[in-house]
């Protein structure tokens, strides 16, 4: 064992000996290791204006689904109106913290009324729970569109990428003239006739609550937004199936199915959820153009954006009840927004250019 | 210009011819999905009318003839007569309301432009200090309002609470909110894209080296990094005009201007079919032709941008 000679196939004992206690605490792991999505948390975190952001989604999201649960009046009560009395005119267009004849009567014998924190409409409405209910539908709409986009957007996108060649040639022709419509007035002319031709099929369905130009608006989402998505998608997965890894599982005899859904999209799921991020303000955006144009909730649903448009009639009398919903509707895009842009730059420095 | 330049722009023209199509192809296979035609309206039409109209309009012809007819006449701009508005076609009325919408939208997009760019150089010149700043604060809070919303308020505020300017935008002082309203995101958003853009000039090594050779400031500024930070704007151009088209649509709603927004709008509420088909037809080729005009432009002016 003393001479070495090069190629040697002895083994050194002395690289077998148990480590010394002073060895040992040199090794030990001061704390487990972070993992992607904890570095971007962190990342996330440090960004100031992205984490208040988040808080004021989240109050604001929390606000319109609890709030109306326990709220005293329903956003489609008309106050005025009592079963079997004549209809008192006293609760439309109530001032905040005004009350109508018979609840002013009630204060006088010393019981306590719910204000009206933002008054009442020209229909004698609580209008406070009228703009929390209207940032629910928006919320609501933003949501499930970005959803519709992502998983058609997903589908095809990845398709397109996996498979390459004339797949995705044709594909992409297709998604090039999508992509170069002027998607706002496509989305115009579509919710209007859907409207009309809907409402006969959606008649005794459970959809028909839900209101012809809400489907309609979900029907337009998923016929013109998924492109970009679909755009983005093809691109990471272009530059992903050339990876190793890939080889090996193509190797080993995995089938294509397998291969986008096992390791092509988990790999490229940064992007895609910062993406889908950034759609739902711009969905709720539309949805606010399309009900102010009048093709957006069926009425008496309100949406932050029908309650606008509504708004404008009586804007010389009552202009705060355009205010309310205008910063409501400015608050969340503007979170969203910032949000949307602290999750890419926490998430997937590559894109921050 | 080489021959894959044309061959790019070829393409691109190509592309556009074909989008402009599906778009007219899209409209006409909507309004067969309508049920009771096209000739449906609020007020009751007699079967006499309904019939004569549909003798006039080929109606009892198969479906692609009709198309055929349909592309034949919208190449000739006949777009047929307006429901609502009895008598007039409805290039007519497309032509009366382009003429208002052009000057509100030339002039809005003019000033958003000359404000955007004005306001994106100093905040990059001025880049952290206070006034960057506050320029960077006003945009990000204007790009995330709607432009009904700052049409509505803008409206309270001047038109109402102060009483500075007429509330109707019929007369030419009447346009000053309307121009206000639609220039503002845009001119918001070209700020931001003129800032972030002269950053980057002002950080390439031909800034340096004209620096280190004793140029003047001023020259620095205006010959070499504005001529250079200006490329981004410019294919902003396209998405601007569809923005502007899309906004006045509700601003010509809210100020009451009698534009072809308003013509669309209106024709929606009145289900005015031929003239929502006819406006959306309009508009949407300007679109499709001045992003078309955009992106030849940007591969003229920067023979550095890799096509694909």
């Amino acid at each position: 064992m003393d001479k070495k000679k090069f190629p040697s196939l002895h083994i050194k004992m002395d690289d077998f000996i148990p480590a010394t206690e002073a060895e040992k605490e040199y090794m030990v792991q001061m704390r487990p290791s972070s993992t992607f999505f904890q570095d971007g948390v962190k990342r996330l975190l440090k960004n100031k204006v992205a984490t208040v952001c988040f808080f004021i989604i989240v109050i604001i999201a929390l606000m319109s689904i609890f709030l109306p649960m326990f709220w005293p009046y329903a956003y489609d009560a008309q106050l005025g109106i009592q079963p079997g009395k004549p209809v008192d005119p006293s609760y439309n267009n109530l001032a905040p913290f005004e009350y109508g004849a018979t609840e002013q009567k009630l204060i006088e014998a010393g019981e306590s009324v719910f204000p009206h924190i933002f008054g009442t409409d020209s229909a004698g409405r609580d209008y406070f729970i009228r703009v929390i209910y209207g940032a629910r539908v928006s919320l609501a709409v933003g949501f499930f569109a970005s959803i519709i986009v992502l998983v058609i957007g997903m589908a095809v996108g990845s398709i397109a990428g996996y498979c390459g060649g004339k797949v995705d040639l044709i594909i992409m022709r297709i998604v090039d003239i999508i992509y170069s419509l002027p998607d706002m007035l496509m989305i115009i002319l579509l919710a209007t006739v859907l409207k009309e031709a809907l409402s006969p099929v959606l008649e005794g369905t459970v959809l028909e609550k839900l209101g012809t130009n809400m489907i309609s608006l979900f029907i337009v989402f998923g016929l013109l937004y998924w492109v970009s998505m679909a755009r983005l998608i093809r691109g990471q997965i272009l530059s992903l199936r050339e990876q190793e890894y890939v080889l090996a599982a193509r190797a080993t005899g995995a089938r294509g199915k397998w291969v986008i859904t096992k390791h092509l999209i988990p790999n490229c799921i940064s992007v895609i959820i910062i993406s889908t991020a950034l759609q739902i303000p711009s969905a709720i955006f539309t949805e606010s153009y399309l009900s102010f144009l009048g093709l957006g909730v069926n009425a008496p649903m309100p949406s932050l954006g029908s309650l606008a448009s509504d708004a404008l009639n009586g804007i010389n009398s009552y202009p705060y009840r355009l205010v309310f919903p205008a910063i409501v509707i400015s608050l969340i895009v503007l979170s969203l927004n910032l949000f949307g842009d602290g999750l890419r730059d926490a998430f997937d420095p590559k894109l921050n250019n | 210009m080489n021959s894959k330049t044309l061959m790019y722009i070829l393409k691109r023209i190509l592309l556009a011819i074909l989008t402009v199509w599906v778009v007219i192809t899209v409209t006409f296979f909507v309004t067969r999905i309508i049920p009771g035609g096209p000739f449906l309206s609020e007020k009751a039409v007699s079967p006499a009318v309904t019939a004569a109209l549909e003798a006039k309009y080929g109606m009892d012809k198969p479906v692609f003839d009709q198309y055929i007819t349909y592309l034949k006449d919208i190449l000739h701009l006949d777009f047929g007569p307006s429901l609502t508005q009895r008598g007039r076609d409805v290039s007519d009325v497309i032509t009366d309301g382009l003429a208002v919408s052009a000057k509100l939208g030339v002039i809005a997009a003019a000033s958003a432009a000359v404000v955007g760019i004005v306001l994106g150089s100093i905040a990059a010149l001025r880049r952290n200090k206070i006034i960057d700043k506050i320029i960077m604060v006003i945009t990000t809070a204007f790009v995330s309002m709607p432009s009904f919303i700052m049409g509505s308020l803008l409206l309270t505020l001047f038109a109402v609470k102060l009483a500075i300017l007429p509330a109707n935008g019929t007369t030419t002082s009447g346009l000053i909110l309307p121009v206000v309203t639609l220039a503002l995101y845009p001119a918001a958003y070209i700020t931001r894209l003129t800032r972030s853009s002269m950053l980057d000039v002002l950080g390439q090594d031909y800034i340096r080296t004209a620096r280190a050779k004793g140029v003047a400031g001023y020259r620095i500024i205006f010959g070499h990094a504005l001529k250079n930070s200006l490329i981004p704007v410019l294919t902003y151009l396209g998405p601007m005009l569809a923005y502007i088209v899309t906004g006045s649509l509700v601003v010509e709603k809210i100020f009451a201007v009698p534009g072809i927004g308003r013509d669309f709008v209106n024709s929606i509420t009145n289900r005015d079919y031929p003239l929502v088909m006819g406006t959306t037809i309009v508009l949407a080729t300007l679109i499709v032709v001045m992003n078309l005009i955009t992106d030849i432009l940007y591969k003229v002016v920067d023979p550095r941008i890799n096509l694909e």
